[in-house]
């Protein structure tokens, strides 16, 4: 590919790219590195002793755990919402659409707030819940909850527009042809879009590991146990512990480049889906 | 195995896509549905397939009820206009689907779907690219592809949704006479959807005329050709110069040209209109004759099997006339010459411009 060759002024071509690699390094490069300075700025050792602290351990634990049941649930709710929002019309179907995107809508700690007052102690499930024994505010189907909605989107954003476009041509085709429901769908419609779907995956995980309002608001932060990674580095940051707060930090740094490597691989692959 | 309609009926919303449609295919007969756009043809198509219910009326596939038979079980080979081809699969792949998906028990091997899957592409001579991508195909190729992969389960009707729309002139030519071929070869009862009435005539041993829903004319084409029911399917089945007149008196005075018309003895005038082919008029030097009419040439269209010719009559019109080379010579017309025109074949139809 050749870049258009631009008419403006050599000064002039110099300066605006010089100011946009200098707004780049300033808010993009300069804030990254300095996570991984402030983070060993004690020295590996002290880097790895902070992550791997109990608390901090069990912050990682925690995250990773959230992630791992967040990510399949809306994985399969998006592909749902996708199959059923691309392949059909109904009414109210705009109606459902837009509501798909209202957790990008809401504030994050407004959804966690949500959470908090329908399942929390005085909330409106709350004395059934007490009655039962039953933990959901400040305990992990609390943090898993809130992260499900914060990122329920990203899946279903990625896979209606193109199952859509796709339109039932196919899976029409597939059924003449004796294929079952099943089999149509794992054998047509799934392989037509499973590079969307990987892509929305990587961003709903990046989402996933990385959400701190809506988790912040129904966790609690307890300390080694409701805490995960974002509040941990939030709390050791209050505590003024500040190599501590950026190793974690680190890590999550860590899970950022590797989702962005992610998504270069896997939205270039989508990208070749599109009819 | 033959497919019947009986009186179906199909709306969506407020439009009336078939209204009251019957028709026959019969066993190994090859059948086009013509029709404009919007007539309600793919409709049909898609209620004979099963992927859409009729509102009312019912579909018989050998003398059986099948109105209420899933898709899946009407083992019908269907060709979809834009090919539906799995992109994701191979052209290999793509045959295979139907047999790979056949319930456990009636699956057959690796070996026999290899076998039958190199027969299928052999039979659409397309054995040498099997491991193709739909993408990486001409129109043309993958209008095959989609005819194999319909074939694959020994479909007992085959249904064609504008086999030929989407591909350019040349190739279209090709692939209808070699879809007549194969049919000749497999006898397949066959129904074809076509808004070509050229492609209608050329390839169908029948042809159905669907219009606004209803069925116009049911014949074989050189039927419909000789005697079409109404200005409609004249009008639709090719190119015609129309005269617009009255009848009384048992004759047709339409414009410039006054015919006999014994079906309208009485002296009660009647609108109507005359239709003549471009190729059933002829052209005179002798302009004293009594028949016919004198025109101005406007155009000459010299190249081609025949010549084609634009004449302006005095009341305004235009009309259009072929002749053969042979008479064009004798008659050599340039624009601008005046010539008497004769034609040999008018039809009268009743009514009014606008109600034809």
């Amino acid at each position: 590919m050749t870049a258009p060759r631009s008419r403006e002024p050599r000064a002039v071509r110099l300066l605006l790219i010089g100011l946009a690699l200098a707004a780049f390094a300033l808010f993009l490069f300069v804030p990254l590195a300095a996570v991984f300075v402030e983070a060993f700025r004690d020295g590996a050792r002290a880097w790895l002793a902070a992550v791997t602290e109990p608390d901090a351990r069990h912050a990682l634990k925690l995250t990773l755990l959230v992630a791992v049941i967040a990510v399949p649930v809306n994985a399969f709710f998006g592909l749902a919402a996708g199959w059923a929002l691309g392949k059909f019309r109904f009414p109210g179907r705009s109606f459902v659409l837009t509501l798909v995107d209202l957790p990008f809508a809401v504030s994050p700690v407004v959804a966690g707030l949500v959470f908090v007052l329908l399942f929390g102690r005085t909330g409106f499930f709350g004395p059934w819940l007490a009655d039962r024994g039953l933990e959901i505010v400040f305990a992990l189907p609390g943090i898993v909850l809130a992260t499900v909605f914060v990122t329920f989107p990203f899946v279903a954003r990625e896979v209606v527009p193109l199952m859509q476009s796709q339109g039932t041509d196919e899976e029409e085709a597939a059924r003449v042809l004796g294929a079952g429901f099943f089999t149509t769908f794992f054998r047509v419609t799934l392989p037509n879009v499973k590079w969307a779907l990987l892509y929305g995956i990587v961003l709903c995980t990046a989402r996933a590991v990385g959400e701190f309002g809506a988790v912040s608001v129904v966790s609690g932060h307890v300390r080694g146990e409701t805490n995960t990674l974002p509040l941990h580095v939030e709390t050791l940051y209050n505590e003024y512990a500040f190599q501590g707060a950026f190793a974690a930090a680190s890590l999550l740094t860590f899970v950022a480049l590797a989702t962005m490597v992610a998504k270069a691989i896997v939205s270039r692959r989508a990208r070749e889906e599109a009819p | 195995m033959s497919i019947e309609v009986r009186s179906v009926s199909k709306s969506f919303g407020s439009f009336l896509a078939l209204d009251d449609v019957s028709l026959r295919v019969g066993d190994g007969e090859l059948v086009a549905l013509l029709g404009p756009s919007g007539g309600g043809k793919t409709s049909l198509l898609r209620i004979i397939a099963g992927l859409e219910e009729p509102d009312r009326g019912t579909v018989l596939f050998h003398g059986e009820d099948a109105t209420r038979r899933d898709a899946r079980e009407r083992r019908v080979g269907f060709v979809f206009q834009h090919y539906a081809l799995f992109r994701r699969m191979t052209v290999f792949e793509n045959v295979a689907f139907g047999l790979r998906v056949k319930p456990r028990g009636e699956r057959p091997s690796e070996a026999d779907v290899k076998r039958r899957v190199g027969e299928l592409l052999k039979l659409v001579q397309l054995d040498w690219l099997g491991d193709r991508l739909p993408s990486e195909l001409s129109g043309g190729q993958r209008q095959r592809v989609a005819l194999a992969r319909a074939l694959a389960v020994e479909p007992k009707v085959l249904l064609l949704d504008e086999p030929f729309g989407s591909l350019d002139a040349r190739v279209r030519q090709e692939l209808r006479r070699w879809l007549r071929r194969l049919h000749d070869e497999i006898r397949l009862t066959s129904l074809f959807v076509t808004h070509d009435q050229e492609e209608a005539l050329e390839v169908a041993d029948r042809v159905v005329l669907l219009d606004r829903g209803r069925v116009v004319q049911d014949g074989t084409p050189a039927d419909l050709f000789e005697h079409p029911a109404d200005p409609f399917v004249l009008d639709f089945l090719g190119s015609v110069n129309i005269f617009h007149g009255r009848v009384e008196n048992g004759r047709a005075h339409l414009g410039p040209l006054s015919v006999a018309y014994p079906d309208a003895p009485h002296d009660g005038a009647l609108p109507a209109s005359g239709y003549a082919r471009p190729w059933e008029i002829d052209l005179s030097r002798d302009l004293e004759g009594v028949e016919g009419f004198p025109a101005t040439v406007r155009h000459v269209a010299a190249a081609g099997a025949v010549v084609r010719l634009e004449l302006a009559p005095d009341d305004g019109t235009i009309l259009k006339v072929e002749i053969s080379r042979e008479r064009f010579a004798e008659l050599a017309p340039s624009p601008g010459d005046r010539l008497r025109v004769v034609p040999r074949n008018v039809r009268v139809f009743l009514g009014g411009p606008g109600q034809g």
